[in-house]
Formats: structure tokens, C-alpha cells, sequence
């Protein structure tokens, strides 16, 4: 790109900056369009799982339902609310799409095509990422709205408490590559893909970013019936759009960021000789993760939100640290394999240390799932027997028993 | 060439915020402006049909403030856990050590925290 | 003085730290002011960027502006009366002055002869590794690994590294035992 400005006759500095601006502007807008082919998407999906048939006017199959939307959304009007504070209101949306944006960067499609491969890539996601909270904050706060302000302080407190546990396992696959770049963490990944090290962790990541981006069952961040879209509540037209894309994007994104850091991103046959073949499997796994995510939307009830934090604080944080330290110590005592042969032969060498750190995180996992179900039946048995002996209201009872013992309407307060 | 990287990130800034304000500012241009008069009931505060009582910008409950600050200590932690984990690989057993004991020492605040209630939604 | 594009992302970065810094003083609005205080933030993760010191940056945007910014925001929030102050100033206000200008003096009494110090040649000498024909914006960033064994080997930080949990810890429960102290 730079050498096609140098030959037009531009000055050396100026055609760096110019083909870093076009570079930037292609990848983004790309990037920014998915959303419009993912709502669709989802919009079926959903409609599939329950038993309707969903967008199906504009276009074949609907497919043009979005650039529809887009169009007649262009057209709204823009109502600014009479007692609004007017900077953070209109600025809260724009941060909120950039933000997500700005993951954009360091992804890398296939083995060189890559935005830019920063040497903090993880942590350069998970910064950027932070001024999401920040567009929250402030549209909760310009929209001069209880229900927004009540709305982004939870948004707030769910965002920041479920960073901690997605930031822990994020720390695992950039252990085991020993880099921070995106790039290392793909190439660390050719001989078996993170996932198969990390099973446990994986799952809390992936659980944790859906948290993030606030989508059931963690979507108290809307939650139509409580808050009435909570943060979201005083915008109209374009600016509730942004929010809406910024919404689709980062989950996209997510997908996409798993698939990088534990399914190998565009590792897959031939994909070091043919890049086209990496951004193919790349998408292919991506859509598969994005699938699973619809399926847990469509399929899981809404959170309490005391659930919800209790959930975070009491149970992935504790599991997510135990987690980290197991793995880190497997990693260690286990020898480092010779990883210079061919592929079958590195497959072999290094498989005794992929299963012992897999079997390992399953064991975690699998631990930690007893005790949340011990726990669950005991507060289950807890909340009985207060239902049964302390508060049962007779309304009648029958003055002849009929078969030994007096049967009883019991009316439990409460249903 | 670290700095050439970032030059990208830079550029990647400015059309971050560029793609959605431009949608905005056409919505602008193409939407319609019926909002003369700034007394329309639509453009009150909306709560769902009722008048808005009392101030919105007032006091919010402690509780949060209590998530903001656990939230703070875990993430300086884990700034400091980023190096540690990229330097782990060339490291012998006392780094897994060094960071054991410097994740047990949070726990502890994790766990006392747990035990006086600090993590409970009130 | 030559107007590189480095100079120019360096006096935007400038201007965002210093009017940033300034609006927060001035400003009658506290959440306002708070905004500004991450735009000043922000300009100064863009400044740690431009010394290469990435890592650092990203921490910067991290830390202040994901976890400090936001506390400070909620802190904000518990106070009773945020927008509307009269003054921005208080009756501390001469010490504060005069500290400012103590501290402005001084700083610029020990940086001025550091920076002719470590100005040409003088900067390159202390990075070995570097020949001294090379440029700024060709030193690599590989120096996250070198932290981070710095934190766990015995010659190193690793004391350090752990009292730094130790007053994470401290801070935590301290920070607890201060918000709880009216509902207990």
C-alpha cells in the first residue's frame, strides 16, 4: 500500500500515514458492516428456535431486512430530550462504537493479515474494551433519566465485576504462548489449539465476555421489563442505532476473539500458504462460537441481578483463581516437549503435556460443578422445609378424615 | 517499528470515531426536525407516561462504589500478573511460587471481603 | 523546530493532558470535570505510546481510565451536591498555590539538567543493545518479559512484587471497613 503512494509521488511520511488511514478505514468498515449480515442472522435464528419464521419481506429470505432498518432509521428524528446534559449524551454512543472498533486492530484474519500486531495485543483488547463502561456511564448520566442513570450504574457494576474473571483466563493462553501479541497466541496454537489445554478456562471466558457485552441470560443491561432498556432509554434514531450496532459488533467480536485465543484462529490446513484459507476458518469458527452464543440467548432465562453478581463474585472469581494457579503449575512441572520434527511428530511430543493440563482443567471444572450443585440442593431443601413448616396457612380442614390423616389445604405465600 | 504499529493504532482512532458519527450527523441532515418548540411533551424525561419527581443526578447507593474498588484492586493485580504470565515460559518453579503467593495474598482480601458482606447485592 | 508527525501526536497528546488537566480545575460541573480528568488521562497514555513505553500506556488506559476513572465517577455520585458549585475554590486555596509553584520550580530545576544530560549520544549510551546510529522509533518494546522476570526471581523485584499484593490487600480492606462503617 505504501509503496503504490510512494510511486504516485508523495512524500515519504505522509504516504506512511495515508496508508496507515486507508489500511485502518478498509479493515473497519468491514469490520462495521458485519453487524448489518449478523442481525439478520440472528433474527432468523431466533425466529427458528421459536417456531416463527421471522424477517421475511425484504429481499429473499428477508436478507435485506437491514439495510432497510438502516434506511428507515435514517429518517427518524433525532429527539433531544428537553433536560438532557448535551456533550455526554451525544457523545456516549460514539465512544461506544469506536471502543468496539478498536478491537478491530489487533486481530489477526490469517498468518499476515493482521490490523497491526501490537506486542500487548491481549492487553491492548482488554483496555480499549474498558471505554465501553466510560459510553455507559456517560449516557446514563447525559440522559438525565432515573431509569438510565439506574440502568448504567448496574451496566457499570456487571461490566467491572465481569472483567475480573475474563481478564484471569485471558492471562492463560498468554502464559503458555509466553506473548502478549495476538499473533504468538495463534502460532503458539499449531500443534493442538488452546482449547484442548484450557477447556475450563475457555468456558469461563466465553462466559464472562457474554456478560460483557450484556446478552442473555446476563441482559440486565436492557432488561425491557425492569428498566425499560436501561441506559439506552432517552435515545432515538441514529444514536440508539449506534448503540445497537456497537451491541451486535462486540459480540461478533467476541467470537472472533475466542476463536483466536483458544480455537486456533486461522491455524487449519495449508492456511501458512494460502492466507485466504486462514480468514475462511477463521470465519468458520467464529460462526460456529456465534451460533453457540445464540443458542445459550435463545435457550436461558434472565438473571436476578443479586444472581448475578453472587454468580460472579462467589463462584467464577474463586474458580477462574484456582484455575489459574492449577494451570500454572501443571505448565510448569510438566517437561517441555522437543517441538522441532514434523507435524505428526510434534503431535506425539507434545501431547502428554496438552492432556495432563486439559484433564486437569476438566477436573476444575467438573469439581466446581459438584459443589455449585451440592450448594444448589441444599438451598433448595433450605427454602422447603421453611415453606413447609413455618408458614403454611390451613385454610380447612376436613372434619372427618377419610383415610387416618387430616387432609390439608396448604396455601404457600408467595405463588 | 513499534511506533510505525501504532501510528495504525492512531489512524485506527480517528476512523473509530469518524464511522459513527458520520451515520449520526446524516440522521441529522435527512431526519426530520419537528422539535421547535422545546415544551413538547416529548421531549420530557421519559418515565413510562408518568411526571419525572425530583432530581435525577442525586445519590446512588453505596453498594456500587464497594464493586468499583474490589474491581480496582483485582485490576492492578492483574497488571502486574500480565508480565509475570508473558515471563513465565524461561522461568523456574519460583515464579509459579512468587505468583502463588501473590495471588493468595488477594485472595485473602477476596475472602474477607465475602465474609463482611462487601459482595452482597443489597 | 521541525514538525514531524511524531512532534504533531506529541503536541496533541500535549494539549489533550494540559487542557484536560486545566478543565478539571476549572470546571463548576464534577462529572464534567471528571470526563476531562480521563481526557487528561488519556492524552497521557497517548504520551507514554510516543516514548514507547506501549505496556505502560495500555495499563495507563486500563487502570485510569477503566477502574480509577469510573470509582471517582461513583465517588461523585455519593456526594451531594455535583453540579452548580459557586467557586472552585476553597480556603486552601494559597497553600495549594504555593506548593504548585514549589513544585513547578523544582521539577524544572532537576529535569532541565537531566534532559541536556540525556539529550544526543547521552540517550542512546544507556540502551547497549541500540547502536547509536539508530532512531527512537526503532527501539523494540521487548522489555514486558524482562518485568516480569524482574518479579519472580530472587535477585530481582520479587519482594516488592509481593508488597504490592500485600497493600492491594491492605487497600481492599481498608476501603471496606471505611464504606461499612455507618451500616454496621
Amino acid at each position: 500500500m505504501k509503496d503504490i503512494l510512494l510511486d504516485l509521488g508523495l512524500a515519504d511520511g505522509l504516504a506512511a500515514v495515508l496508508a496507515n488511514v486507508i489500511g485502518a478505514g478498509m479493515l473497519a468498515t468491514i469490520f462495521l458492516l458485519i453487524p448489518i449480515f449478523t442481525i439478520w442472522v440472528e433474527r432468523k435464528l431466533a425466529a427458528r428456535f421459536q417456531n416463527r419464521i421471522g424477517p421475511n419481506r425484504a429481499g429473499p429470505l428477508g436478507l435485506l431486512q437491514s439495510f432497510a432498518d438502516v434506511i428507515k432509521l435514517l429518517g427518524k428524528e433525532m429527539i433531544f430530550p428537553r433536560h438532557v446534559d448535551v456533550v455526554p449524551y451525544v457523545l456516549a454512543p460514539v465512544i461506544m462504537v469506536s471502543a468496539v472498533v478498536l478491537i478491530v486492530a489487533v486481530i489477526p484474519l490469517a498468518p499476515t493479515i493482521i490490523g497491526t500486531d501490537l506486542s500487548i495485543g491481549a492487553l491492548y483488547f482488554i483496555a480499549v474494551s474498558s471505554f465501553t463502561t466510560i459510553s455507559v456511564v456517560m449516557a446514563g448520566w447525559g440522559s438525565n433519566n432515573k431509569y438510565a442513570l439506574l440502568g448504567a450504574f448496574r451496566t457499570v457494576a456487571q461490566l467491572v465485576s465481569y472483567e475480573i474473571p475474563m481478564v484471569f483466563m485471558l492471562l492463560l493462553p498468554v502464559m503458555l504462548a509466553g506473548s502478549m501479541s495476538m499473533m504468538g497466541i495463534v502460532e503458539f496454537q499449531s500443534n493442538y489449539w488452546m482449547i484442548f489445554y484450557l477447556p475450563t478456562a475457555a468456558i469461563i471466558f466465553l462466559a464472562s465476555n457474554i456478560a460483557e457485552i450484556g446478552r442473555a441470560p446476563f441482559d440486565l443491561i436492557e432488561a425491557e421489563s425492569e428498566l425499560v432498556a436501561g441506559y439506552m432509554i432517552e435515545y432515538s434514531a441514529m444514536p440508539f442505532a449506534m448503540f445497537y450496532l456497537a451491541e451486535f459488533l462486540h459480540a461478533f467480536l467476541v467470537a472472533v476473539i475466542f476463536s483466536v485465543l483458544f480455537l486456533g484462529g486461522w491455524q487449519g490446513p495449508f492456511a501458512e500458504d494460502l492466507p485466504v484459507l486462514g480468514i475462511l476458518y477463521l470465519t468458520v469458527k467464529t460462526f460456529i462460537v456465534y451460533f453457540g452464543m445464540m443458542w445459550v440467548r435463545m435457550t436461558l432465562p434472565r438473571f436476578r441481578i443479586d444472581h448475578m453478581m453472587a454468580f460472579n463474585w462467589k463462584f467464577l472469581v474463586p474458580l477462574s483463581i484456582v484455575q489459574l494457579l492449577v494451570a500454572a503449575f501443571i505448565w510448569k512441572i510438566m517437561p517441555e516437549p522437543d517441538l522441532t520434527g514434523n507435524l505428526i511428530e510434534r503431535w506425539v511430543n507434545e501431547f502428554p503435556r496438552m492432556a495432563v493440563m486439559g484433564i486437569s482443567g476438566l477436573v476444575v471444572g467438573y469439581a466446581s460443578l459438584v459443589m455449585l450443585r451440592n450448594y444448589a440442593s441444599q438451598q433448595r431443601k433450605h427454602i422447603l422445609s421453611l415453606t413447609t413448616t413455618t408458614q403454611t396457612y390451613p385454610l380447612a380442614v376436613s372434619p372427618t378424615p377419610a383415610t387416618g390423616q387430616s387432609s390439608v389445604i396448604v396455601v404457600t405465600p408467595g405463588d | 517499528m513499534e511506533l510505525n504499529e501504532w501510528a495504525f493504532i492512531g489512524a485506527f482512532f480517528a476512523i473509530a470515531w469518524l464511522l459513527p458519527v458520520t451515520p449520526i450527523v446524516l440522521n441529522r441532515i435527512l431526519g426530520p426536525r419537528r422539535v421547535s418548540d422545546k415544551t413538547l411533551v416529548k421531549t420530557d424525561t421519559y418515565e413510562c407516561g408518568v411526571e419525572t419527581v425530583g432530581d435525577t443526578w442525586g445519590q446512588i447507593k453505596l453498594q456500587y462504589y464497594l464493586y468499583a474498588i474490589i474491581f480496582l484492586v483485582f485490576d492492578v493485580e492483574m497488571v502486574f500478573l500480565f508480565p509475570w504470565a508473558v515471563a513465565y515460559n524461561a522461568l523456574g518453579i519460583g515464579a509459579f511460587l512468587a505468583g502463588a503467593v501473590f495471588v493468595f495474598l488477594l485472595v485473602e482480601g477476596l475472602v474477607y471481603a465475602w465474609r463482611k458482606g462487601a459482595l452482597e447485592w443489597s | 523546530m521541525e514538525l514531524t508527525w511524531e512532534s504533531l501526536a506529541f503536541l496533541i497528546f500535549s494539549a489533550m493532558t494540559l487542557g484536560g488537566g486545566f478543565a478539571v480545575v476549572t470546571q463548576r460541573n464534577l462529572f464534567h470535570a471528571a470526563l476531562f480528568l480521563m481526557l487528561s488521562l488519556f492524552g497521557t497514555a497517548g504520551l507514554f505510546v510516543l516514548l514507547v513505553a506501549p505496556f505502560l500506556a495500555a495499563v495507563q488506559v486500563l487502570v485510569y481510565i477503566g477502574a480509577i476513572a469510573i470509582l471517582i465517577l461513583f465517588a461523585i455520585m455519593l456526594t451531594r451536591r455535583i453540579m452548580g458549585l459557586e467557586t472552585t475554590l476553597n480556603s486552601q486555596w494559597p497553600v495549594a498555590l504555593i506548593t504548585m509553584v514549589i513544585l513547578f520550580v523544582s521539577l524544572l530545576l532537576v529535569l532541565t539538567p537531566l534532559g541536556d544530560n540525556v539529550s544526543g549520544e547521552r540517550l542512546n549510551a544507556t540502551f547497549t543493545e541500540i547502536d547509536k546510529e539508530s532512531e527512537v522509533s526503532d527501539v523494540s518494546f521487548t522489555t514486558v518479559a524482562a518485568i516480569g522476570e524482574a518479579f519472580s526471581t530472587r535477585n530481582g523485584f520479587v519482594l516488592p512484587f509481593e508488597i504490592v499484593s500485600l497493600l492491594l490487600t491492605a487497600a481492599l480492606i481498608g476501603a471496606i471497613v471505611v464504606a461499612r462503617e455507618d451500616e454496621a
